[in-house]
């Protein structure tokens, strides 16, 4: 197994001690297979134990270690030191206020993922004893991809949209929402209609595509966005044009 | 929340967009065999001229102007955003008022044909 002194610069903040970020590099003995999560670790572990970050599963798949790596929204645990040159920046989120270190205060997006109630709405009360809610491949098919969100936040840190009003829904909560829509046994999408039809819903996404290029996931929320919109302008000519038609 | 009105200006941008996609490379192609010298007999000024004194000529022509220049004028207010300018307010106002222009020019000339 080869090794290879990496020269990592992590951005340092303890909003108790400090008036402003600063870089500090650690060198870092690492391991060919290693991901820029173990870097982090290895500091941790044995450099500097006052450095903070979350991480958990260390496999894609709990969307903790999001960070910025030489300045792109990556999960820290899929990106491979091999793929990087000896020298490697590590930041926090970009677009998301800094708690401490790497760690980002997240309340934000997590009040704007409830505003679009992500869960199913069923159309109708059933009974337990009335069985199952059935759904046949073709129905599961049309939204699958946008389950597979793990709310890593790589879309918020890419979106330049979201950066510039922070009132913008984003990427990942209207792709969740288009999800539950999408699904043939909700019914709640007049409720989150409400949410993502308004200005600062999904019209002020200006497709940009960049939350679709970093998504670790292939989630692909800009595409959820634009059928999106569709559907939202169909909606307005609908309640417009033929306010007879009831929906 | 209140729902946007943006469908409206979305909705035409949309099918502008569509149209020019499909167009857009046909007018490329054919401005390009007319520089070459190789006009058929179809786009002869008889022809085309008959086309659009045809009222249905008049709709498909009317209908092609009009989506393309609210899809170019909704694609410029969004390239002012990405280029930095940020007085959407005006920018707005600007490209929609020369699209309905446009709109308002290609209807009247239309009906003179």
């Amino acid at each position: 197994m080869s090794e290879r002194q990496i020269q990592l610069e992590v951005l340092r903040y303890n909003p108790e001690t400090d008036s402003e970020p600063r870089l500090q590099t650690y060198s870092v003995p690492c391991l060919n297979e290693w991901v820029v999560l173990d870097a982090l670790n290895y500091v941790k572990d044995n450099l500097d134990t006052t450095l903070s970050y979350r991480w958990s599963c260390h496999m894609a798949v709990c969307g903790s270690c999001g960070m910025m790596i030489n300045g792109e929204p990556k999960l820290a645990c899929k990106a491979f030191i091999r793929e990087y040159a000896d020298q490697i920046r590590v930041e926090p989120l970009a677009n998301f206020p800094i708690e401490r270190d790497l760690v980002t205060a997240v309340e934000d997006f997590i009040a704007k993922l409830a505003s679009v109630k992500p869960y199913l709405i069923p159309k109708e009360d059933k009974p337990i004893e009335a069985g199952e809610f059935k759904q046949t491949p073709t129905e599961l098919k049309k939204y699958k991809q946008y389950t597979l969100c793990i709310n890593c936040m790589l879309c918020y840190a890419a979106c330049p949209q979201y950066g510039l009003v922070p009132e913008f829904l984003g990427p990942a909560a209207i792709a969740l929402a288009h999800r539950y829509n999408q699904d043939s046994r909700d019914g709640g999408r007049d409720q989150r209609q409400e949410v993502i039809a308004s200005h600062e819903g999904v019209w002020e996404c200006s497709f940009v595509g960049a939350c679709s290029e970093v998504c670790p996931k292939h989630v692909d929320p800009a595409g959820a966005l634009q059928q999106v919109k569709i559907a939202s302008t169909i909606d307005w000519y609908k309640e417009h044009l033929m306010p007879w038609v009831k929906k | 929340m209140a729902k946007s009105n943006k469908p409206i200006v979305w909705g035409l941008f949309a099918a502008g967009g569509t149209i020019t996609a499909f167009l857009l490379p046909v007018v490329v192609l054919l401005t390009l065999f007319a520089a070459l010298g190789m006009t058929p007999d179809l786009f002869t000024y008889e022809y085309l001229h008959a086309f659009a004194a045809n009222w249905l000529g008049k709709l498909v022509i009317f209908g092609v102007i009009f989506l393309s220049l609210w899809h170019a004028a909704h694609r410029l207010r969004i390239t002012m955003h990405d280029f930095g300018l940020r007085q959407d307010l005006w920018i707005a106002t600007t490209v929609y008022v020369l699209a309905a222009l446009g709109t308002i020019m290609t209807f009247f000339y239309l009906l003179r044909i």
